[in-house]
Formats: structure tokens, sequence, C-alpha cells
């Protein structure tokens, strides 16, 4: 029988031809998909890999929610020429507390995958403020509002259990206190910074990011979460690791 | 439209409504504190606004027996239009964005219109509002001609499009406010999305039961790609969106999988989207519509059997070419692009196909802005088909990927192929629904026609030319070893394209909005026709050019 004169029959047949297409419509996700959850090599080791406090968090939740990501990507390709304007190409691992990934499809902006400790918090906050204050010609909107407002705290010991949930180590310890952190990462002087270098290690940035200390503003939390971009773990700087991939890419 | 109903379903859609408006008073009521509240209560205020509709017309005269000879096409009707009126807002958006590109200014200093917000309700207001829209109308339509069968209930359909509606208004309303999950053509949060699945195996049900009253022995080749784009649009969605709320009232989740795993699922169901809704569907209208209207049946029955479980099966391999250079493994990029390179044998089999049948019918295209608007997108379908599997191959993303390259591929599949076959299907059978002799101004289609074709080229061109400078400034070496160009120098060069981008988007716009005013009045003004002008007999069903052997 041929190829169509059985398509002739399965056509009038409602059922067989549905699961037709689910068949056929599932093998390359299958087998592009599955084995990236199983293949140790996907995701290279990192045991220095810190997880984002609950300000950094937060921050990260405002790039989400004004869009960053529709001009910024956060993926330094494999390729010379984007390792000499943005620095070493981007790893796996540097992405594994991403939920979800902002590898970004589009560079209307720069890449920020290690904008982290490139420039001032004074500088961030001026050119969120009004990017052209800064860069005549830029083409990013002034995010003016980020300073005005308080950021809301209120829910991080939620957020960072649900991150939990999908498979960030946040400890007991880091969820119970979660706002209190987000409050001291952000007042350098207030009774609550000390347990943020001891929950997150004492590389992490405790300053006043927005230069007012008391109460985070966004503007705080967004600067606090581009401080850290590309600073979360330092293997993508090894050049042993770095030489080996390359030769294997 | 409620007069078409029966009394029994008048009150299962009271029901429904009523069910709908609880559910959105929880959200309301439990959500108070955060946004999650602002669209239970959206959800709440649309749902008593339709239940006084329908109590409006609750006492109306039971419709006659003799409405189940005929076919129901009240929500393919109410679909077109409200398709329509998404495309104008959705485009009308995407030019202020792409005017935002120019003037980054004009944001009033207000979250809710800056460029990160709005851009994401140009996309989902063209993609699903006004492409999903128009997919699920002309589906009530196409599927019921070729079954030579009614659809089994007046409630189901409703629910559907109505249903549908309420997600896309979720969606938009929701990143203005900036309630977004950043996952391109998915950021709609958790209680969107599940009450998305809802809609869709609603209309996937309705869709088999019709089916199963089919008088046709064979389901026609339409109806493939339409099940093919419900079906997979469902698994995508679904497996792309798993995510853990972090309170039942809370509008805030967080993705299931994180970092290369989540880039890749992201990009599986991105591609797809493209691959079923953006594709699949519009083929499904265009292998009705095309032959229809030009009277001649499908060239080849081999050729739409090929290519559609190309296009299906290929497809699900390709999404990794959007992550070509980046810390996916390298094994499954290269799947990803040698699928990708494949992939153009289906697509042009089905642009062949389509231009096939025209042949013989030149003179019609030449005299007819609607079928030719048919064959304009079957030809934008085969170029972008070709750019797309060219902009697969590794070294050629190398320039491409990050630029406007990519914008410009976009938008000559959006424009020149999803568009313009919309247009053409809508044109198409506008007169047929309302029983007109044809569109009131067949001399606006025509405009619309140029306006659509000229703007789609200056935008297309325009982001050709601004994607490949950008990409080649950024990888351009000076004298010394050093690149030669700072990121704002590549800035600077993209602002004559980024006008000229806007302007094209404009001649767009202007198009579907004098399409629209043409639809309208053709409803409120032109007259009845003497003759029925549809024979309800599909032209391409069952004919003997769809058998083996032809
Ligand atoms: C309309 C697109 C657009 C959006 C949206 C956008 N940006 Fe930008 N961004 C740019 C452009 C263009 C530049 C380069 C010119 C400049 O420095 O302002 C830039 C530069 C930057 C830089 C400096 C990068 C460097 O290495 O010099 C940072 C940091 C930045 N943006 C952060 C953000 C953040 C955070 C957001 C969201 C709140 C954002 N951007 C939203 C377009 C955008
Ligand atoms: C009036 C016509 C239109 C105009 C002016 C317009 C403009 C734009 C602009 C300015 C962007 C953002 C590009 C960027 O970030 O650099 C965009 C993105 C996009 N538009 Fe449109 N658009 C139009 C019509 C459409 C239609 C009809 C569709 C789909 C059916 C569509 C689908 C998209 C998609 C999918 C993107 C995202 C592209 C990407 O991420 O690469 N657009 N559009
Ligand atoms: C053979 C068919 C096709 C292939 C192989 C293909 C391939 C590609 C490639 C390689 C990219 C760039 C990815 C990147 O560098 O980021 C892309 C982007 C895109 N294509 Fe296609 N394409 C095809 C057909 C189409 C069609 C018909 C449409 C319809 C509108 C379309 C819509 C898109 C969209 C919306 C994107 C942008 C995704 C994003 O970055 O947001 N493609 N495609």
């Amino acid at each position: 029988m041929s190829f169509f004169g059985f398509h002739y029959r399965l056509e009038r047949k409602t059922i067989p031809f549905v699961l037709a297409i689910v068949g056929v419509a599932s093998i390359g996700g299958i087998v592009e998909i599955a084995p990236l959850f199983t293949i140790h090599q996907t995701v290279e080791a990192a045991p220095d890999m810190r997880v984002y406090t609950p300000l950094e968090l937060a921050g990260r939740n405002i790039y989400i929610r004004e869009g960053c990501y529709a001009c910024h990507s956060q993926m330094i390709r494999t390729l010379r020429d984007e390792v000499e304007r943005y620095g070493p190409y981007s790893l796996a691992v540097e992405s594994k507390y991403d939920h979800p990934h902002l590898w970004g499809s589009k560079r209307t902006g720069p890449d920020l995958a290690r904008v982290g400790g490139k420039y001032s918090d004074e500088w961030h906050v001026a050119h969120l403020y009004n990017p052209r204050d800064v860069m005549p010609e830029s083409v990013m909107p002034a995010y003016r509002w980020l300073k005005r407002n308080t950021l809301d705290t209120s829910t991080l010991s939620l957020d960072l259990k649900a991150m939990r949930a999908v498979g960030v180590p946040y400890s007991d310890d880091m969820i119970a206190n979660a706002t209190a952190d987000a409050y001291g990462q952000a007042s350098p002087d207030s009774a609550q910074a000390d347990g943020v270098k001891s929950r997150y290690g004492e590389a992490t940035n405790v300053r006043a990011f927005d230069g007012v200390q008391g109460e985070p503003t966004e503007m705080d939390a967004l600067v606090a979460y581009l401080q850290i971009l590309g600073k979360l773990t330092d293997v993508a700087h090894t050049p042993v690791k770095q030489a080996s991939t390359e030769a294997g890419k | 439209m409620i007069a078409q109903l029966t009394r029994n379903e008048r009150q299962t859609a009271l029901l429904i409504l009523l069910a709908v408006a609880i559910g959105g008073l929880a959200m309301a009521v439990g959500g108070r504190d955060n946004l999650l509240g602002i669209h239970g209560a959206i959800a709440m205020a649309l749902a008593i606004v339709m239940m006084f509709v329908v109590i409006g017309g609750y006492y109306a005269p039971e419709p006659t027996e003799d409405r189940t000879a005929s076919y129901y096409d009240d929500p393919t009707k109410v679909g077109i239009i409200i398709a329509m009126v998404w495309a104008v807002i959705g485009m009308a958006v995407g030019d202020w964005v792409a005017w935002l590109l120019v003037f980054p200014d004009m944001t009033f200093d207000a979250g809710w219109a800056s460029f990160g917000r709005l851009r994401p309700i140009h996309t989902s207001g063209v993609i699903f509002g006004f492409g999903g829209n128009a997919l699920i109308a002309t589906s009530f339509y196409v599927m019921q001609r070729t079954s030579r069968a009614r659809m089994p209930d007046q409630v189901t359909p409703w629910f559907v499009l109505l249903g549908y509606n309420l997600f896309c208004i979720i969606a938009a309303t929701g990143y203005l406010m900036g309630v977004t999950q950043s996952r391109e053509y998915a950021e709609p949060e958790w209680y969107a999305d599940i009450w998305l699945v809802i809609v869709w195996v609603t209309y996937f049900v309705l869709y088999l039961r019709t089916l199963a009253r089919r008088k046709e022995p064979h389901i026609y080749v339409a109806n493939w790609y339409y099940l093919a784009f419900i079906l997979v649009v469902a698994m995508l969605h679904i497996v792309n969106n798993l995510a853990v709320p972090i309170s039942l009232t809370q509008a805030k989740s967080y993705s299931l999988f994180s970092g290369v795993q989540d880039a890749m699922t992201q990009w599986w169901y991105g591609h797809n989207a493209v691959a079923f809704f953006l594709t699949a569907g519009f083929l499904g209208m265009m292998y009705y519509y095309m032959p229809k209207r030009a009277g001649r049946p499908i060239y080849s029955y081999r050729l739409s059997i090929i290519s559609f479980w190309g296009i299906t099966f290929f497809y699900m391999w390709a999404g990794s070419h959007h992550l070509h250079y980046t810390a996916l493994p390298h094994w499954v990029q290269t799947l990803g692009m040698t699928f990708s390179v494949m992939l153009l044998v289906p697509s042009w089999a089905s642009a062949g196909n389509a231009l096939m049948t025209l042949n013989g019918a030149w003179h019609k295209v030449r005299d007819d802005a609607t079928l030719r608007f048919m064959m304009v997108a079957a030809v934008f379908y085969g170029l972008t088909t070709f750019e797309g599997s060219f902009m697969a191959i590794r070294p050629v993303n190398a320039l491409s990927h990050y630029t406007d390259w990519t914008v410009g591929h976009v938008h000559a599949g959006a424009l020149g192929w999803v568009a313009m076959i919309t247009f053409g299907a809508i044109y198409a059978s506008v007169p047929w629904l309302w029983k007109r002799e044809s569109m009131w101004s067949p001399r606006l289609v025509e405009v619309h026609f140029w306006l659509a074709l000229a703007g789609t080229i200056i935008y297309v061109f325009a982001m050709w030319n601004s994607g490949i400078i950008q990409g080649l400034m950024w990888r351009t070496y000076g004298e010394g070893g050093t690149l030669a160009y700072s990121f704002v120098d590549s800035l600077i060069a993209m602002r004559p394209y980024y006008i000229a981008r806007a302007v094209g988007g404009l001649f767009f716009l202007l198009g579907a909005a004098i399409g629209l005013y043409n639809i309208w009045m053709t409803i409120r003004s032109a007259p009845e026709a003497a003759y029925d002008m549809t024979p309800d007999e599909p032209v391409v069903a069952g004919m003997p050019a769809m058998q083996p052997g032809e």
C-alpha cells in the first residue's frame, strides 16, 4: 500500500489523525529537551555560585516587569567580537538560578550579562533616571519612577519560597529574614545589614545603591541587581576552563 | 444574536457567565493587595456585562427548528470584527513603539507608556488578538463548510471566542501594569495561562465534535492545519508555562525550569508558536479561501500531504536556531540548524502548491484585490521561509542574531504572510457571511492592498538594512586590531531606518483601519444581494483532483 493510499484512509478517521499529529510533533521536543536535564555536561560545575539576595531578586523582578529584556540580552555568544566587547562568553551555569532565564533575543541596547561592577551606582541611578543625561544618543526609556517608588518587600519570603520550590537552595533562615535582608542590604548602617553578609557571603554588596539609606526604593533593588550581573560565580573568568570549552566549540 | 440561542442554551450561557463572575470575584477579593485582584475585577465586570446582554435577549422567542439546516455563523461574524479591532489596536501600538525608538521621551514619565511594557502589547495584540481571533473565526466557518455539518451546539463557540478574548484582555492589561513572565509570546501569568488551557481544550473538543458530524468521508486539508494548530499550541503552551506561583492570591510566579533548559523550552515554544500559530493555522486559512476565491481546486493533493507532515515534524526541531553560539550544547544547535534547512522543502511545497493553484486564474489575481492579497501572502510566505532557513545557518546567524535583521524577517512573515492572508480571507468571507454581493467599496480594498504592500516593503527593507549594518558594525575591527565602533555608534546609524520603518508601519496601519471601516460599512449599508453568493457546498472538498492517483 502506498503512502498516499495509507493517508487517503487515515484522513477519514479523526482520532487516529489527531494521534498522528501529536506523535509526529512530540519527537523533536523530546529528543532535544529531555537530555538537557540528564546530561551532566550541559551545566558546568561552579561551587562558588551564590544565589540572589532578596533585594537583587526584587530588582530582577523589576527588570522583568519593565521589560528591560526586550532591548537587552544577557548572553554573550562564543564569538571573538562579543567576548572583546562584553567579556568572557556566558556559561550555562551562570543562569542556573535564573527562573526564568533572561537571555533575550534583541540588542537594541548592549548586552548586560557582565555589566555588574562596570559602572558606579551613581552612574546607574543617573542613567536609569534619564539615559540621555549620560548618553545623549540613547533611545532607552527614562525610568524616573523607580526612584520615587518604595520597594514592596512584603512578599519576598513568598518569592524565596517559590524559588526554593523550583530548585534554588534558599535556606529557612534566608526565607524567614527576606524582608529584613532587603532592607539591610540597602542600608549599611542599619541593624539589619549584618545578617545579609552572614547569609549571602562577605562579597555581597551592602550599600545605599540609590544614595539614600532607609526604606529601599525600586531603584535600590534594580541597581543592586545590575551590579551583580556576571558576578554570581567566577568560573567564566577561569582561563583554563575557557580554553578547553573553546576547543570543543 | 441571543435570539438564535434556545432557551436551554441561554440558561447554560448564564450559568457559565455566573461561574466566571464568581471566579473573578474570588480573585478580586483574594488578590486585593496585588494586581491579581485587578484582573479578577476585570473578569468579573466583563462577565456581568455579558450576563446583562444575555438577560436582555432572554425572553426573545426561541429560534425555529429549521436553523439546523444551515451553518452557525454568528460567532464567526463577531470574531472577524474583533480580529479587525485588535489589528488596529495592535498595529497602532506597534507603530507607536516604532516611534519610541526614534523619540524615546514620549513616555509621559509613566511606567505603562514605556517601551518594555508596550512592546508585548504589540506582539500579543497582533499575534493573539488579530491572528488568533481571525483563526478562530475562520476555523468555525471552514470546519462547518468542509464537513457539511453545523456545529453541535451554539454555546460552545461563544465560550471559545469570548473566553479567548478574555485571555487577550487580561494579557494586554497585565503588560500595562507590569504583570509578565517575560517569556516572549507567552508573557501572561499563571492564572491567565490556566484559563487559556480551559478555553483551548473546549475549542479542540468543539472541533472534534463538529468533525464527528461531518457528511464528507474525508477531513479536508484545511482542517488538518487547523487541528495541528489547536493541538500543538496546547502542547507548547502547557509545557512552556509550567511555573510555581508564589501564592494562589498573587500574580507573580517563577518558572519551573531555569537557565539553559528554560531557554530551550522557551524557544521550542517560541519557534513553534511561529510554526503552529503563525504558519499552520494560516495555511489552513489559505487552503480553504484561496481555491475558493480563485474558483480552482488545490493544485496537488500529494504536495499538501507532504508539506503538512513535513511542517508538523520538522518545525518542532528547529527552536534551537534561536540559541546559536550560546551556552546551549552544541549538538542541539546543530540539530536545530539542520532541521531548519530541511524545513525549506515542505515550506516551499506549500507556497508552490498555493501559487500553482492560481495558475489559470491570473486574470482574477489582476482584477481582484482580495485574491491578490492571498497571492502576495503566498509569495511572502515563500520568501520568509527561505530567509528563515538561511538565518538558521550558524555563521549567518552569528551576524543576524540580536539585530534588526530578525525584526525584518519577523515582519516579512507577519505583515507579508500572516496579515495579508488574513485580510484576503476576511475580505472574501465578509460578503459571504452577511450575504452581500461584494464589499461596500472594492476601491478601498484596492487602496488597502497597495498601502499594505508598500508598508511591508518599506518596513522590511529598512530592517534588512539596519540589521545588516548593525551586525557588521558590531564585528568590524579597526587598524589596531580593536573593535572599530562603539555600541552607540551603531545606535546612531540605526536612526534613519527606524524612521523609515515607523513610516512604513504607518502605511500598513492605515490600510488596516481602512479595512475595518470598509467591513463596517459593508455590514451597515450594502444592499442585500439578490442571490446567495456562496453555494455552501465547498468548491474544494471532495473534488476529483483531491484523490490519490491524480
Ligand atoms: C528601548 C530599548 C531599551 C529598554 C527598554 C531599556 N534599555 Fe537599557 N539601553 C538601551 C540602549 C540603546 C542603551 C545604550 C545607550 C545608553 O547607554 O543609554 C542602553 C544602555 C543600558 C545600560 C548601560 C550598558 C553599558 O554597558 O553601557 C544599562 C545598565 C541599561 N541600559 C539598563 C537597562 C535597564 C535596567 C532597563 C529596564 C529598566 C533598560 N536598560 C531598558 C536601550 C534600552
Ligand atoms: C503596523 C504595522 C507594524 C509595526 C509598525 C510594527 C512594529 C514593531 C516594532 C517597532 C517592534 C519592536 C522591534 C524591536 O524591538 O526592535 C515589533 C516587534 C514585533 N512585531 Fe510588529 N509591527 C507591525 C505589525 C506586526 C504584525 C501584523 C505582526 C504579527 C502578525 C507583528 C509581530 C511582531 C513580532 C512577533 C515582534 C517581535 C519581534 C522580535 O522579538 O524579534 N508586527 N513590531
Ligand atoms: C522555514 C521557515 C522558517 C525558519 C527556518 C525560520 C527561522 C528563523 C530564525 C533563524 C530566526 C532568528 C532567530 C534568532 O537569531 O534569534 C527567526 C526568528 C523569527 N521568525 Fe522565523 N523562520 C521561518 C519562518 C517564519 C515565518 C513564516 C514566520 C511568520 C511570521 C516567522 C516568524 C519569526 C519570528 C516572530 C521570529 C522572532 C523571534 C524572536 O526573536 O522574538 N518565521 N526565524
